[in-house]
């Protein structure tokens, strides 16, 4: 399987999860799209030594998780992409801040060790609750909840028409690379002689699709107004459920869990 | 350079929000002033082909490694700079929720390091006059000059400075402890290389359009004639030259003489030290009556009651505390996720 199957294997894989039914998926979209935003901005805003204050933070995902049955091992595939950079950011942290934070085992820990702990941690937190709307929110829904929040229609529409020609694209592109791979046995990647011309020529046909795709669209009765999914009213459910999130993270914020559990045991 | 969530703090990745949305809203209201309706498929096409276009691997001669190319300049040189843009933001917008590259609330800054640089910087500042000008001539000839010359110093300048936007993000975000300095040297030269690369796959691709469709490239002018013959790679060689001794100069600069930022963030580290290490017992000696019961309800459940390290102190004690939380918040992530096991069986077998 090429970059692109790959690529187009996760799209799929995204747009059926979240086809799924489940109480998660059943929320408004706007009430996911605002807990998801409102759990990333307190995950960042713990302190880059606060790795006891943010663990707590791992429930909502996982249980959200569990409740819309979706796959954790499906979101931890994602990690390949983001991980690589946080790290190499926090790597340095050990050797730069070496002043011992705590004792563990009779092992000091720097605050280093201590930062570089977070940063994964925060990455890994935010990656999955951006997994999980996307996972349990379909694209049009999204865009639906986009317009509501006033995200301008032009953007909005780009959005929905780019992601619908994503897939048209990296497919021509995969059956492209395939055929060019057949005719070049053992080569790596493109050949500097066919450089231009091998995406050049989709790109052409693209623009001239593109041309035709407009006229089409006209003769549907686009006028620069795009017709999003039908979205549901926002229902109380949905409110006390963006509430309820907003309360839980501000009390995980400022309310250290682990150490009050810490506390229940040990004196 | 796709920044995640983590690599901001919440006021930056703000910041960059505001930043990138009025360049956004500036970039929609120009489209919406020259009324071109049917532009927005062109966008969401071709912007659906760069995102494609990224994955392919191209292979540099004589290296054993591959390349990309540029989306920014290839969208800004055919769509113009706001309707480039706009293509960036969504192709950044898909990457980040589909493809988990990028984050989120990182979405603000990853518009500006790669798509306002590249768009903007790429066309009004390189682009635009570059093809405007006479350089190498008036003929077909030196158009493709002045279109792999635009391309390569495009992607070059663009890339560093998306690139010198990633450092100065994460470190005014307080997240990494490397200086300033280091991170610079650390981050340029890298993208140096890259940009290099990006500049040459993007012009190749460039130049098959002006081939074949030259209206179809911003700025480009009809040809007055076919001129005399040219070797680009003579350009290419010259330019790839140019661009390693300047860029090289420019980090090298940068590394041995690092600046007030340097010492604004990390000279007076040792205070912030003393303050996060206020872990100490102090925070539990509020003497209430609620206090008293927590105590009394703490010494019942205690099941590792006076527990310490044997010379510890008491900042160990209670970071010992946050440890042991900590494995039970995880045990009860653990329970959350059998719990949902096998509620999930039941239903199955129902």
């Amino acid at each position: 399987m090429n970059k692109m199957e790959k690529a187009l294997h996760e799209l799929t894989e995204m747009d059926d999860l979240a086809a799924r039914s489940s109480p998660v998926h059943a929320l408004h979209p706007t009430a996911k799209l605002l807990s998801t935003i409102a759990y990333i901005i307190v995950t960042v805003s713990f302190d880059k030594y606060d790795l006891g204050g943010l663990f707590p933070m791992l429930l909502w995902p996982v249980l959200l998780f569990e409740i819309s049955g979706i796959p954790l091992r499906t979101c931890f595939y994602k990690l390949r992409i983001v991980l690589p950079l946080v790290m190499a950011v926090g790597l340095f942290n050990p050797l730069y801040d070496r002043a011992p934070m705590l004792l563990l085992g009779g092992t000091a820990v720097s605050g280093g060790v201590v930062s570089m702990l977070t940063l994964m941690l925060k990455g890994v937190f935010c990656l999955m609750a951006s997994f999980l709307l996307m996972a349990t929110t379909p694209i049009d829904s999204l865009c639906a909840a986009l317009r509501r929040l006033h995200v301008p229609g032009m953007l909005v529409t780009l959005l929905l028409l780019t992601y619908r020609y994503v897939g048209v694209m990296t497919e021509e592109l995969a059956i492209m690379t395939d055929a060019y791979h057949l005719r070049a046995p053992g080569q790596k990647g493109i050949h500097v002689s066919a450089w231009g011309s091998f995406l050049g020529q989709l790109l052409l046909r693209s623009m001239d699709r593109a041309q035709e795709l407009y006229g089409s669209m006209q003769l549907r009765g686009y006028h620069e107004h795009f017709h999003y999914a039908p979205i549901r009213a926002f229902r109380l459910p949905d409110g006390l459920y963006t509430l309820a999130c907003g309360a839980a993270f501000l009390l995980l914020r400022f309310v250290n869990l682990g150490r009050l559990l810490g506390g229940l045991v040990v004196r | 350079m796709h920044m995640a969530d983590a690599l901001l703090a919440p006021a930056v990745a703000a910041t960059m929000y505001v930043a990138s949305g009025t360049t956004a809203g500036i970039s929609i209201h120009k489209l919406k002033k020259d009324d071109e309706p049917q532009k927005l498929p062109v966008m969401a096409v071709t912007a659906a082909l760069v995102f494609a276009g990224q994955m392919i691997n191209y292979t540099i001669p004589g290296t054993g490694s591959s390349g990309h190319m540029c989306g920014g300049m290839l969208l800004s040189a055919l769509l113009g700079p706001q309707a480039g843009f706009l293509s960036m933001i969504v192709i950044l917008a898909i990457q980040c929720l589909f493809f988990a590259d990028g984050g989120l609330m990182a979405l603000g800054a990853n518009v500006w390091n790669m798509a306002f640089y590249g768009c903007f910087v790429g066309y009004y500042l390189i682009w635009r006059p570059i093809m405007q000008s006479k350089l190498f001539g008036a003929d077909k000839k030196a158009q493709r000059g002045r279109i792999v010359l635009a391309s390569i110093l495009g992607c070059v300048i663009t890339l560093q400075l998306g690139a010198f936007s990633v450092v100065l993000e994460t470190t005014l975000s307080g997240i990494t402890e490397l200086p300033f300095g280091a991170f610079v040297a650390l981050m340029q030269p890298i993208h140096l290389a890259i940009g290099l690369v990006e500049g040459l796959v993007t012009s190749a691709v460039l130049l098959f359009v002006f081939e074949s469709r030259p209206e179809l490239l911003q700025c480009v002018q009809p040809a007055e004639g076919e001129g005399a013959k040219r070797s680009l790679k003579a350009v290419i060689a010259v330019l790839a030259v140019v661009v390693l001794v300047v860029g090289g100069g420019l980090s090298l600069l940068a590394s041995s003489n690092p600046d007030g930022l340097e010492w604004a963030l990390f000279g007076n580290a040792e205070e912030g030290y003393a303050e996060n290490m206020g872990l100490d017992e102090d925070d539990y000696g509020i003497e209430s009556a609620a206090a008293e019961k927590a105590g009394a309800i703490q010494e019942a459940t205690a099941f590792l009651p006076d527990y310490a390290f044997a010379d510890s102190d008491a900042a160990a004690g209670t970071s010992v505390s946050g440890v042991v939380g900590s494995a039970m918040v995880a045990g009860v992530a653990v329970l959350i996720c059998l719990a949902g096991g096998f509620f999930r069986k039941k239903k199955a077998e129902a």
